[in-house]
């Protein structure tokens, strides 16, 4: 008898299609269930560049404990796409779960002995109840979601209650896919037993919300006052302005006239669109732009420009694999270094490092803040893990006493009053001048704005001394927003100990479980999460309270790792790389394989390696 | 010093305009370009049509490209903000200042190589969306500042300063613009002051993408036998197909014009187009025979110069986005943040 993986509440299901198949709303609907039933759920797409017919993956962790983030390895595979099968079958955990389409005979040779074969002839159930080929394919996944239903313990009138509510549009299409529903459940009750995974109906999601990160940055734009959204559509970035559009025309139309208080233009190109937020930047209005690795590297000048001429403005750049077109589906933290110095000649920018939604709607709104008070550019740095999939977090939450900061920006009555106005002027001793908005004054506070070398009065000069003077003021700057930017977050282990980790960005739930499991093995690690740059001075006081450091990314060169030792001036023989950059989220098995062998543990369990 | 101011001083008898200005006001520092420079009768033209309107020299916005051409907001204008961006790439930020303030004038400034070469999208997509500015290309078909290299629009067959004849065709700004749905095209001479002053007069008047191809050779580097951008050349080729006066709000019409060769186009802000027909079988209303017009005097080697389409009932950028009246950069907290309330409705549908 094989070994069967038991658990309750905690696990992976991963399934195996193809895309254009319409299981992503099958999917979908498996998820919420979970989450009706009370049980925390993380769940990840993982998808080709490629509208239909090509691999495409569902990972869903079902945790009891709450860990959102990817654990590694699969306990049960829906295998729906042959294309894939080898894979798939290769990749589920010994004692683990295979559920397939039992329609046509497979050959032994094509399954494993270690795992539990669940078979259900879908095709043929699908087939002999329906006639119509648009009806066959879409109803087929429904009916694995009624199989799965039953095998997994799933309460039947909850998905019954989601089909209702997922075509509340179109009710007409309500009692065919509950029927499909229980063909799927009926077959498999009548013929199968229900899997050693099991859910159970818990209280563990409270309040709590399910939304991607490019909704939620694009809901942030909205509440930190953006006015004008030029974009070019790039994976997997669009859906921030589809989602700030989207909310946009709900929240921000004059109620008497219904006029817009807000202009989005999908530009040309991402040159157009970064002109057009340098453009309303420098007029006054909040602006940004969405983009990805791409995107980031075609707007380089203006970027520049945005700091040497110092206008506000603010890119989201939605992380994908790069280099060049690289992965434009699969996730990375590969554009730090490039954001960071963007852009020719001495520049550096104030990167926002979100975990997750909840930041990314904090920070999509504070980064309009920072903007106009820094008068630079902001970048608030996404991934696809985040900007794409759903996950379960705390509601969002807004401060209703908070009021937009829009920095130093010179008035016509201070102008009147005699104000001396120099538009890159250090008046107060932080490197931040004033400025003003045009027609302001009719005779006073006018300057000509431009990316050449200019004197604190804004006039054209090549003078070295004036030159030099401008720069080390942009650095002062640049010291300034150390005090501005979100700081970094400390996690302290039980004990003390002499090994740190520093992470960011979607690291953050697969590093949570990673630690937990580390501490329960008896192996402490102090952790500091570092959400911004430039660095604040904790950043390097940590590095320096621990004798060995573990930086944790994902991309190839250790990029935040690069930062620090160029900003800090690191040892770089103490800060430990540890790089997860198959274009797949990193896994809490990856980190705890990797941060135990660095402290001398043997590690008892070795999966969830990296893809060689 | 890198920058020259000009004196302060200035005759006591100049007139003054509505606002009590004089042509002085809206002047701005000296211009570093060399003496006899096309684009410096262009500057000169902008302060003459902005006097003449009657404008707030505080509330026009001047952006430019880079270029010889576009150093040349600095002189003028001095009263307003100015925006000298990055190179091809004045259409895209003009556009983002529009859309943060609807109430300025809009002025973009740019050169051919900047326009025709690096900027040809973003001078085409900025057309076609129907911006609301007066778009004026100083063209003279070379690169000054790198020192006589061909641009876009020199004509096939013309000759560069150092002799070398043009294999590649010219690229035409002002088909391009007709073609791209521009609602004000306008061609004229840096030599020509008549003709230029009404032309931007009515450019910053229009409300929509005005586009202004105006000719200005390069004193340096394309002034020579074999060049057609040449004062002598645009001189010898140059046919007004209109000539134009534009007259302000409820200005009373002093002028007289001969029965039966008088066009009036009335447009959106109140200001009438007065055009006395030269070319009489033109009519600067119709895109698609202005279209055929230039194509078939272009054929001939004419230089087609006057107004030559305006449509007065265009839209803008702004119509088709329907924004608020207001400038978006002046809209309070209240209006640009939801507050908790909306966020509570928004967190009940993500459950």
């Amino acid at each position: 008898m094989t070994r069967q993986i038991q658990a309750t509440n905690d696990f992976v299901v991963k399934f195996a299609n193809v895309n254009g198949s319409g299981s992503a709303s099958a999917n979908g609907l498996f998820v919420k269930a979970i989450l009706r039933m009370g049980v925390a759920v993380a769940a990840r797409n993982i998808f080709p560049s490629n509208i239909q017919g090509l691999p495409t993956w569902y990972e869903i962790r079902v945790s009891g404990n709450g860990w959102l983030g990817r654990r590694g390895g699969v306990d049960l595979m829906v295998a729906m796409n042959p294309q894939t099968w080898d894979r798939d079958i290769a990749e589920i955990d010994s004692g683990g779960y295979l559920f397939y389409d039992s329609t046509k005979p497979m050959p032994a040779s094509k399954f494993r002995d270690d795992i539990t074969v669940v078979g259900i002839p879908l095709t043929a159930l699908c087939n002999a109840a329906y006639v119509e080929p648009s009806k066959r394919k879409v109803l087929k996944n429904i009916i694995y979601l009624g199989a799965l239903t039953y095998l997994l313990g799933i309460e039947q009138d909850v998905v019954e209650a989601l089909l209702a509510e997922e075509y509340a549009s179109k009710p007409a299409l309500i009692p065919a896919n509950i029927e499909a529903m229980s063909i799927g459940f009926n077959h498999a009750k009548a013929n199968l037993k229900p899997l050693g995974l099991q859910l159970k109906r818990a209280d563990a999601v409270g309040d709590r919300i399910f939304v991607d990160g490019n909704t939620a940055a694009a809901l942030g734009a909205v509440y930190g006052g953006a006015t004008v959204c030029a974009w070019y559509p790039i994976t997997p970035s669009t859906s921030v302005a589809e989602g700030f559009t989207d909310y946009c025309k709900k929240l921000r139309h004059d109620p008497e006239t219904g006029e817009a208080r807000y202009a989005i233009v999908q530009a040309e190109d991402e040159i157009a669109s970064i002109g057009i937020v340098v453009g309303a930047g420098w007029n006054g209005s909040r602006a940004f732009t969405c983009t990805s690795g791409p995107g980031v590297s075609l707007m380089q000048e203006f970027i520049g420009l945005s700091y040497f001429a110092e206008i506000p403005a603010v890119i989201f750049d939605v992380q994908r694999g790069g280099p060049s077109t690289g992965m434009p589906t699969r996730t990375q933290q590969s554009d730090i270094l490039s954001a960071a110095y963007a852009s020719h000649g001495d520049t550096k920018h104030v990167l926002l490092l979100p975990e997750g939604p909840n930041e990314c709607f904090e920070f999509g709104a504070q980064a309009f803040d920072l903007a106009d008070r820094l008068q630079t550019m902001i970048f608030v740095m996404l991934d696809l893990d985040m900007g794409m999939n759903e996950w379960l977090i705390e509601p969002f939450k807004w401060d209703d006493s908070k009021v937009l900061d829009h920095g130093k920006v010179m008035t016509a009555d201070m102008l009147e009053a005699g104000a001396d106005f120099g538009r890159y002027k250090d008046v107060d001793g932080d490197g931040i001048p004033w400025r003003t908005l045009p027609a302001t004054h009719p005779s006073k506070g006018a300057y000509f704005t431009r990316g050449t070398s200019r004197d604190p009065y804004a006039r054209y000069s090549e003078e070295g001394a004036v030159y030099v003077d401008n720069m080390e003021r942009l650095l002062r700057k640049f010291e300034t927003a150390k005090s501005l930017v979100p700081g970094p977050i400390l996690k302290k282990a039980s004990k003390q100990t002499a090994y740190g980790v520093i992470y960011y960005g979607s690291t953050s739930p697969a590093m949570d479980e990673a630690l937990a499991t580390l501490e329960a093995r008896g192996l402490q690690v102090d952790a500091l999460r570092v959400r911004a740059f430039p660095f604040a001075g904790e950043v390097f006081d940590f590095i320096a309270g621990h004798e060995l450091v573990f930086v944790v990314e994902q991309n190839r060169d250790a990029q935040l790792r690069a930062l620090l030792i160029n900003e800090g001036g690191v040892d770089p023989a103490r800060l430990v790389k540890v790089l997860n950059y198959d274009g797949s989220p990193i896994t809490a098995r990856f980190i705890q394989a990797e941060l135990a062998k660095g402290m001398g543990a043997v590690d008892v369990n070795a999966a969830g390696e990296m893809a060689q | 010093m890198t920058y020259i101011v000009k004196p302060q001083f200035h005759h006591p008898s100049l007139t003054t305009n509505k606002l009590g200005f004089t042509r002085r006001d809206y002047e701005g520092r000296v211009s570093t370009l060399c003496a006899g420079c096309g684009h410096d009768s262009i500057s000169a033209a902008i302060v003459q049509a902005c006097f003449e309107i009657d404008l707030e020299p505080h509330r026009l916005a001047k952006l430019s490209g880079i270029g010889c051409s576009s150093k040349t907001p600095d002189y003028f204008l001095s009263a307003s903000h100015g925006f000298n961006t990055v190179h091809g790439r004045m259409p895209s930020v003009l556009t983002g200042a529009n859309l943060a303030n609807r109430e300025l004038i809009y002025l973009g400034v740019s050169g051919d190589g900047d326009s025709a070469s690096i900027g040809l999208g973003q001078f085409a997509h900025a057309m076609r969306r129907g911006v609301n500015m007066a778009y004026i290309v100083e063209n003279n078909g070379v690169y000054g500042l790198t020192k006589g290299q061909f641009s876009a629009t020199a004509d096939k067959g013309s000759k560069s300063k150092k002799g070398v004849v043009n294999s590649d065709s010219g690229i035409d700004l002002v088909a391009l613009a007709l073609q791209l749905g521009a609602t004000f095209v306008g061609r004229s001479f840096s030599g020509d002051k008549e003709q230029l002053v009404p032309l931007i007069k009515a450019a910053l008047t229009h409300k929509g993408a005005a586009f202004i191809d105006v000719l200005s050779p390069c004193i340096a580097f394309n002034n020579h036998k074999g060049s057609t951008k040449s004062f002598d050349w645009v001189r010898e080729h140059n046919e007004a197909v209109n000539k134009l006066d534009v007259l302000l709000g409820r200005a009373p019409i002093t002028t007289s014009y001969e029965p039966g060769s008088l066009v009036e186009v009335a447009q959106h802000d109140g200001s009438t187009l007065m055009l006395r027909k030269v070319a009489h079988d033109y009519d600067a209303t119709d895109r698609v025979k202005a279209m055929t017009y230039l194509q078939e005097r272009q054929a001939v080697g004419e230089i087609v110069t006057g107004l030559l389409y305006v449509d007065p009932e265009a839209e803008d950028l702004h119509d088709a986005l329907n924004t608020v009246h207001r400038p978006l950069n002046g809209l309070s907290n209240s209006e640009l943040t939801p507050g908790s309330g909306a966020l509570d409705k928004i967190n009940a549908a993500l459950r």
